[in-house]
């Protein structure tokens, strides 16, 4: 039980001292890469899952790194939210190593790969475990640097181009988060949350509190690719090669996008009821324009990339009503997507593995030579459309319910047209590429090697089983801690003090 | 004269280069090492330390540079530098906190007190130096390869 803390920093320290081990010795032994990749994010993952057990065990818990107590020094806060986020994203990211081990082959130098890839999950892990305001933005930017190198990593010149785009985006929305923090920072002289929570209490100018707001909407917007916001995504994600556009999709916009600006406007500046009009605003609008632009997409992977703006959409929806059955669904929505949505963008990188194209009109039948890649994608399609019982429906249900409860028929009501031109959208896909007949071109080719088809049934698995999560024995272990802590809004920094005490 | 000459910049530029460098570089030394007790420390000592070889890479031409510094060893310093500050940090456990000033810290004002911190700012300066000779390498070599193309 002494030591069960410890494990809390250790979530930034493993894949970290795991990159720049490899970009040591990666070049050397050829095999260390791929035995790496797996035993770390699996050590990872074991570990994330010890936190929900700390969690449920003993509530939040506050690490004061290097023993120099918050406010002073930098805590390392582990709570429901955390706890949660942990899961999400050492999950995905062990399946992609997995997947990674056959995919990368493609490629040369996959030690270049996996350093970036570590550094990533560094930054991710390092952003949802920080109780530092000023620490998240630089574990921020750690993820973003290693995740613009990662697009670019085919060097051909549209991927050159993409994560040209991105990294010149990107950096400007992390000058609105940096600017805010200077703001807040100023304002309060204090850059621990909770402490910065405590003290926007009393003192603090509330325009300044309005500027800041607006600075972080624009800021982690941007890294969430919320409408206004979303330029880049459809030109990043596609890009990169598969893996990474699973991570990029499916949990990076999330713990660098969504869990900062919840924990920010939920935890440390206290939700309004004019942010919560904001969120609920550019939701429907994510959600609405992101499906209509993606119906009509031919490529892909850029169909998949608009289709994460859609469903970042109901995220955000879903959490912008401040009710407890509405952050429930979005969470749990968030959930649902980063798995889905890997498992989609690893399907599209199975064809391309096999096939060499992401263009739909050119692919035709590849189900039946390729079962694994055609049913796995069939699963994750049903489950992105809300179809019963996989898990995207529930996550939709509850938070189309939750819409309903809070009086907003009008959002429902998009929240119902967008889930339906999703379902139309992805006939679309199982119809081009993996139903009818068989194009000429296919015919010699094979299914995938093994331990891509293990990560891709896997994923698949959680699609249909994930749907218990919202059942009251889990749901009180892991969906129930993280939403309760959106909840407590304010009450964070009580929760935080008390704790280290 | 040698072939070394032949390359880069004119004797006078040359001439100072070489009664300068090492005088950038001691200045960064001192930097890194003093970093604990006066301004500076790992980043700004390890800026000027690679600002030494990147003098000698502009006055004598890049083969210059590249004998004293080599591109693996580049690599070499950056991934062991990172290492060597997690290792520190990692050392911090022993005394039951992540990045726990373990060492004992001495006297205050003193070129061997503060701990890990020097330490930590050696790492920072081998991480810090080689990264920016990276990028600077980087560039230079990109822009050699467009010339040739053209």
């Amino acid at each position: 039980m002494t030591l069960l803390p410890h494990i809390i920093p250790l979530f930034v320290v493993i894949p970290l001292g795991a990159a720049f081990l490899l970009s040591l010795l990666g070049k050397k032994v050829r095999a260390l890469p791929d035995i790496f990749g797996f035993m770390t994010t699996f050590s990872l993952f074991v570990l994330s899952l010890f936190a929900v057990c700390f969690v449920n065990l003993s509530g939040t818990y506050v690490y004061s790194v290097g023993s120099w107590k918050p406010p002073v020094g930098i805590s390392m806060v582990l709570d429901g939210l955390s706890a949660f986020m942990l899961v999400t994203v050492n999950i995905v990211a062990f399946l992609i190593a997995v997947y990674s081990t056959s995919y990368m082959n493609q490629y040369t130098s996959k030690w270049k790969f996996y350093t970036l890839f570590f550094l990533m999950l560094a930054g991710m892990n390092g952003v949802i475990i920080t109780g530092d305001l000023f620490n998240l933005f630089v574990f921020l930017e750690i993820a973003s640097v290693a995740s613009y190198a990662l697009v670019a990593f085919g060097t051909e010149k549209h991927e050159l181009e993409a994560a040209f785009k991105y990294a010149v985006m990107s950096t400007v929305g992390s000058l609105f988060i940096l600017f805010g923090i200077v703001l807040l920072y100023s304002c309060t002289s204090t850059l621990n949350m909770a402490d910065m929570s405590r003290c926007l209490e009393g003192t603090c100018n509330s325009n300044i509190t309005l500027m800041v707001s607006v600075l972080f909407i624009m800021g982690f917007g941007l890294k969430a690719a919320l409408v206004p916001f979303h330029a880049w995504l459809p030109d990043a994600h596609p890009s990169a090669p598969a893996p990474i556009s699973a991570m990029l999709s499916g949990v990076l916009i999330k713990s660098l996008g969504v869990y900062a600006l919840c924990r920010i406007f939920f935890n440390v500046i206290g939700l309004t009821s004019m942010i919560s009009e904001i969120f609920l605003f550019i939701g429907v609008l994510s959600m609405v324009i992101g499906v209509f632009l993606a119906i009509g997409q031919w490529d892909l992977k850029r169909l998949l990339a608009y289709h994460s703006i859609s469903q970042i959409g109901y995220v955000i929806l879903g959490i912008g009503l401040g009710t407890p059955l509405g952050i429930f669904g979005g969470l749990f929505h968030l959930f649902n997507h980063s798995i889905f949505k890997s498992l989609l963008f690893l399907n599209s990188g199975a064809v391309e593995y096999a096939a060499g194209t992401r263009n739909l009109q050119q692919m035709g039948g590849l189900g039946k030579r390729m079962p694994v890649t055609g049913g796995t994608s069939l699963v994750a399609s049903m489950s992105i459309a809300g179809i019963p019982p996989f898990n995207g429906f529930w996550s939709k249900l509850v938070i189309i319910m939750a819409a309903v409860e809070a009086g907003r028929y009008g959002y429902a009501f998009w929240a119902v047209l967008a889930s339906l031109l999703t379902l139309a959208s992805f006939m679309k896909v199982m119809k081009y590429a993996f139903m009818g007949s068989l194009h000429e071109r296919w015919k010699e080719i094979k299914e995938v090697p093994f331990f891509m088809k293990v990560s891709m049934i896997t994923l698949a698995f959680i699609c249909i089983v994930g749907g218990i999560l919202c059942f009251s024995a889990y749901k009180d272990m892991f969906l129930q801690q993280a939403t309760n802590i959106l909840l407590a809004g304010k009450k964070y920094a009580i929760i935080a003090f008390q704790e280290m005490k | 004269m040698s072939k070394e000459h032949d390359k880069g910049m004119s004797l006078i530029v040359k001439t100072i280069t070489r009664l300068t460098v090492g005088l950038i570089l001691l200045y960064g030394i001192y930097i890194v090492l003093h970093g604990h007790v006066s301004p500076g420390g790992g980043f700004a000592g390890g800026v000027i330390i690679t600002l030494s070889f990147i003098h000698l890479m502009l006055a004598f031409g890049k083969g210059v540079a590249f004998k004293r510094m080599s591109k693996n060893m580049m690599s070499l310093f950056e991934s062991f530098g990172a290492l060597f500050f997690l290792g520190i940090a990692v050392l911090g456990f022993s005394g039951g906190y992540f990045f726990l000033n373990v060492i004992s810290k001495g006297e205050p004002f003193r070129l061997f007190s503060a701990g890990i911190i020097p330490l930590c700012n050696i790492a920072i300066c081998m991480k810090v130096g080689a990264g920016i000779f990276a990028i600077f390498v980087a560039l230079v070599l990109l822009d050699l390869d467009t010339d040739k193309k053209e």
